[in-house]
């Protein structure tokens, strides 16, 4: 091996994160410069700074903080702003990103800490709009419907979201100024109804679609649709929903004898 | 307002910004398009306008009613959303923040321009050839008015567009992509007419 190779001018990656202590506490940015490796994402860097928690400037400092789960794009908790863009961490590879790498939590949800926060509103809206299958009884009622081998293929896609909430932070009008409950509950309704069992309860999915917070908040900027990693077809999902929500909302106004 | 009502609101609103709101433009650039036939047609145009049965009710309910409910509900749409073109330079995302910002403009120019000749109208003014051209004389009127026209024939064309979405009509991706073109076409069309009849009184 010659000197030359094995004296290479050691490369670098940096990074500009955003700090907060907690919930309440002033956020700042605090800059890290670590050693380079081939084929870093995001959160191996992280990892790397959690082990040395020094700053750019030599000063020791708290880790960093944040979330993470399966490192495969499929739990959707390590998401976060990076180089302004909302996205998971475990897939955003270092080799492909523009520096200094900024990291930003998804503000539009509360910050728990760092790059960390709280997604429970989330959930919340998904137990609000009955994003789920009733079946349970006292007696076994037998094997539903069947599902249609295509439109089973279909609501696959649909069925995708990991409720990561990246959506959520690329919509304008989901923010502290709105109770927008974003595109990703949406979309689950229109899986649900595409159920042949989910169907049996479709009214009541649109009829909670239809409350404070729910579809009309949404203005059309198709940013959703852009951002989700997952590649679900959101915009389509509620212009969808929108047709079937007029239908119930004639159904209620005028009134139907049939519920569903 | 009542609880879970917003939907309803925001039904209403896009309905009303197409049925009346939208025809109403249409047909009010069109009968201002006489202009272009000399001041005769156009005074005998909005002569025609003026004596129509009922004026007062129809200006009510068809234009002022659903015109200010639109406008007002609208500024309170546009100021719950939070822009941001610098993560998201979509196409659809810079449509979104224009319509806003034209729904606050035609506001503002639609107000001032009741002011002028429909109040002043009711003040004892008459509406006619010569009153749009003592307006228009002013170079600073002029490109205002050029301004508030093409404003409001973007903020009916594009939401024209997201009507079809708010009502289910237009789905799929390509639907969308096509209303696009054609009420891109209606914006073109329609700020043409609007512009060629304010030249007129030039």
């Amino acid at each position: 091996m010659t000197a030359s190779s094995t004296m290479t001018e050691e490369k670098t990656i940096r990074f500009e994160i955003y700090r907060q202590d907690d919930l309440d506490s002033t956020p700042y940015f605090e800059e890290f410069e670590i050693p380079y490796r081939a084929n870093m994402n995001v959160i191996s860097a992280l990892m790397e700074i959690r082990r040395n928690p020094f700053n750019k400037k030599g000063e020791k400092t708290t880790p960093v903080a944040w979330d993470m789960g399966c490192l495969e794009e499929v739990c959707g908790a390590c998401s976060m702003v990076i180089n302004g863009t909302p996205r998971q961490s475990c897939t955003a590879l270092v080799d492909q990103l523009e520096q200094p790498i900024r990291l930003e939590p998804m503000k539009t949800f509360p910050v728990v800490r760092d790059l960390m926060v709280d997604r429970s509103r989330m959930f919340d809206s998904l137990k609000k709009v009955k994003a789920w299958i009733p079946i349970d009884g006292t007696y076994d009622l037998g094997p539903g419907p069947r599902m249609p081998e295509k439109r089973r293929q279909w609501a696959y896609e649909l069925s995708k979201c990991m409720t990561c909430g990246v959506c959520l932070e690329a919509c304008p009008n989901v923010n502290s100024k709105s109770n927008f409950i974003g595109p990703a509950p949406l979309s689950q309704v229109r899986l649900f109804n595409a159920h042949p069992t989910g169907a049996m309860n479709k009214n009541e999915r649109l009829n909670a679609l239809m409350g404070d917070g729910g579809l009309g908040d949404c203005g059309n900027s198709q940013n959703c649709v852009q951002a989700c990693p997952k590649g679900i077809p959101l915009t389509t999902s509620i212009a969808a929903l929108n047709r079937d929500t007029n239908l119930q909302m004639f159904r209620n106004f005028f009134g139907s004898d049939s519920e569903v | 307002m009542a609880k879970d009502r917003e939907f309803y609101w925001r039904r209403l609103h896009s309905l009303l910004g197409v049925i009346p709101v939208g025809i109403f433009l249409i047909q009010h650039l069109i009968v201002n398009h006489y202009a272009t036939r000399g001041p005769e047609s156009f005074n005998n145009a909005a002569h025609v306008m003026e004596g129509l049965p009922f004026r007062i009710f129809l200006e009510i309910f068809i234009i002022f009613l659903p015109l200010y409910f639109h406008a007002l509900y609208g500024v309170y749409i546009a100021f719950t959303s939070r822009n941001n073109p610098r993560q998201f330079g979509t196409f659809r995302n810079w449509m979104f923040i224009l319509q806003r910002a034209t729904g606050v403009f035609t506001l503002i120019f639609v107000t001032w321009h009741i002011w002028e000749t429909r109040i002043q109208a009711a003040l004892g003014a008459t509406v006619d050839f010569n009153m749009m051209e003592a307006i228009l004389a002013d170079p600073f009127m002029l490109a205002f008015y050029i301004a508030g026209v093409v404003s409001t024939t973007f903020h009916f064309a594009n939401g024209l567009w997201s009507f079809l979405v708010t009502w289910g009509i237009t789905i799929s991706p390509r639907s969308q992509r096509i209303s696009t073109y054609a009420t891109l076409g209606i914006f073109v069309v329609l700020s043409i007419i609007g512009i060629r009849a304010i030249l007129a009184f030039v």
